[in-house]
């Protein structure tokens, strides 16, 4: 069974299955991309943001 | 419009012009003039299509309007025009130096220390007679202060209130959702305290103010001696990068005036940029989250971008590399 038959076979014969996979891919594409930039910010930033001086100036946290 | 002239036209007037100047040459060498007049019938057919073909005309027009949009953008001005002013150039200002600041860059987010230190020397220095309207306590938290912090320095302020049961306005210490307090109740108090001049308000003053940050960072550093013949009024002082040059407000920076808490250095400069940068953030507290999203927005365009122009090819190649076929019919009249 070549590769794209196995693609059609586990994703596009079924709508639901489909439909499923569409939505799940966004999300996880969502949080991936945005983790992704966001380490990329903190790294160019780093030392520079709010986060990376807060530690000398919060009292004590309980 | 050259080439809408008769082709001829410009021939005749060329060939006009190399008759009377191969009779000028005739009489000193002959040989060398019927040389050149009887190579020139092939190059000045050449010669007269360069001249008559748009292509030409076009380059050249473009080259002059080029040419003289380069001149003015050098200069700018047009040249051989004359022009006369009214105004002096020190009536505009100096131009303000482009400084390297930490939050230039696509990528580069506010330096947080420094919009810290910045709000220590508004708070110590520039408080006392400019305002912050726009800006309240809340805001500073998780820029440049703790919650804590920012709770405590508004309790220290007192702001009215009310009214309470009895109808009295009364006065209660501040919260974090009070804004910044103004040192004067209004225009009129700040005139009159600073001899007929309003402090602004600096809560936009980098986006109010042509040159932004670089502007007001010169503006702070650059106070000198008035140059010879610059009158200066009494209580006025002088500033080359402030259009006239005159400015109410005196040079207030200097060396160690405030006490940084991180040990910075509190040099003029120092002082400066800091406070510069806290009013870079104030003007645009939504800075650093734009520059991310931009990023963000940038990259899924672009990709996207990319992809409508992939499947536009792909929908349209077959379109495009058809080739039509046409049979004609076949021609049953001529038996």
């Amino acid at each position: 069974m070549s590769l794209s038959t196995t693609i059609y076979n586990t994703f596009f014969k079924r709508n639901s299955i489909y439909v499923a996979s569409v939505f799940t891919a966004a999300f996880a594409f969502g949080i991936g991309f945005d983790s992704g930039v966001t380490t990329f910010w903190d790294t160019w930033n780093k030392g520079k943001q709010w986060k990376d001086i807060r530690h000398k100036y919060v009292q004590d946290e309980e | 419009m050259l080439s809408r002239l008769p082709s001829g036209a410009l021939k005749q007037a060329s060939s006009a012009a190399r008759l009377t100047r191969a009779s000028a040459v005739s009489s000193s060498r002959s040989a060398s003039v019927r040389f050149a007049s009887s190579s020139s019938s092939t190059s000045s057919n050449a010669f007269e299509s360069f001249m008559n073909s748009r292509l030409t005309l076009a380059s050249a027009t473009l080259f002059t309007a080029g040419t003289v949009a380069w001149y003015a953008h050098l200069y700018g001005t047009l040249p051989f025009l004359g022009e006369a002013h009214a105004s002096h150039h020190s009536d505009e200002g100096l131009h303000p130096v482009a400084y390297p600041w930490s939050h230039n860059g696509f990528f580069d987010s506010f330096d947080h220390a420094s919009i810290r230190r910045g709000y220590q020397v508004y708070r110590e220095v520039c408080a006392a007679c400019h305002s912050l309207d726009r800006i309240a306590w809340r805001n500073l938290v998780g820029v440049s202060h703790t919650a804590d912090e920012a709770r405590v320095m508004a309790e220290e302020v007192e702001y009215p209130d009310g009214p309470n049961d009895d109808g009295e306005m009364f006065q209660r210490p501040g919260k974090l959702a009070d804004y910044m307090p103004a040192p004067y109740p209004n225009d009129e108090a700040a005139r009159a305290g600073n001899a007929g001049a309003l402090p602004p308000d600096l809560s936009l003053i980098v986006k109010a103010r042509h040159g932004g940050a670089d502007y007001i960072f010169s503006l702070l550093t650059g106070y000198i001696d008035p140059p010879a013949g610059v009158e200066i009024r009494e209580g006025m002082n002088y500033n080359p990068f402030f259009p006239g040059g005159a400015l109410s407000m005196a040079r207030v920076l200097f060396d160690g005036l405030v006490e940084y808490d991180d040990g910075t250095p509190a040099t003029t400069s120092q002082m400066a940029k800091d406070v510069v940068t806290f009013l870079n953030w104030a003007a645009e507290p939504e800075h650093d989250e734009r520059k991310k999203t931009g990023i963000k927005a940038v990259i899924l365009f672009s990709t996207l971008f990319v992809l409508s122009i992939y499947a536009k090819r792909f929908k349209w190649g077959p379109i495009k590399n058809r080739k039509i076929q046409y049979n004609p019919p076949a021609d049953k009249s001529g038996h």
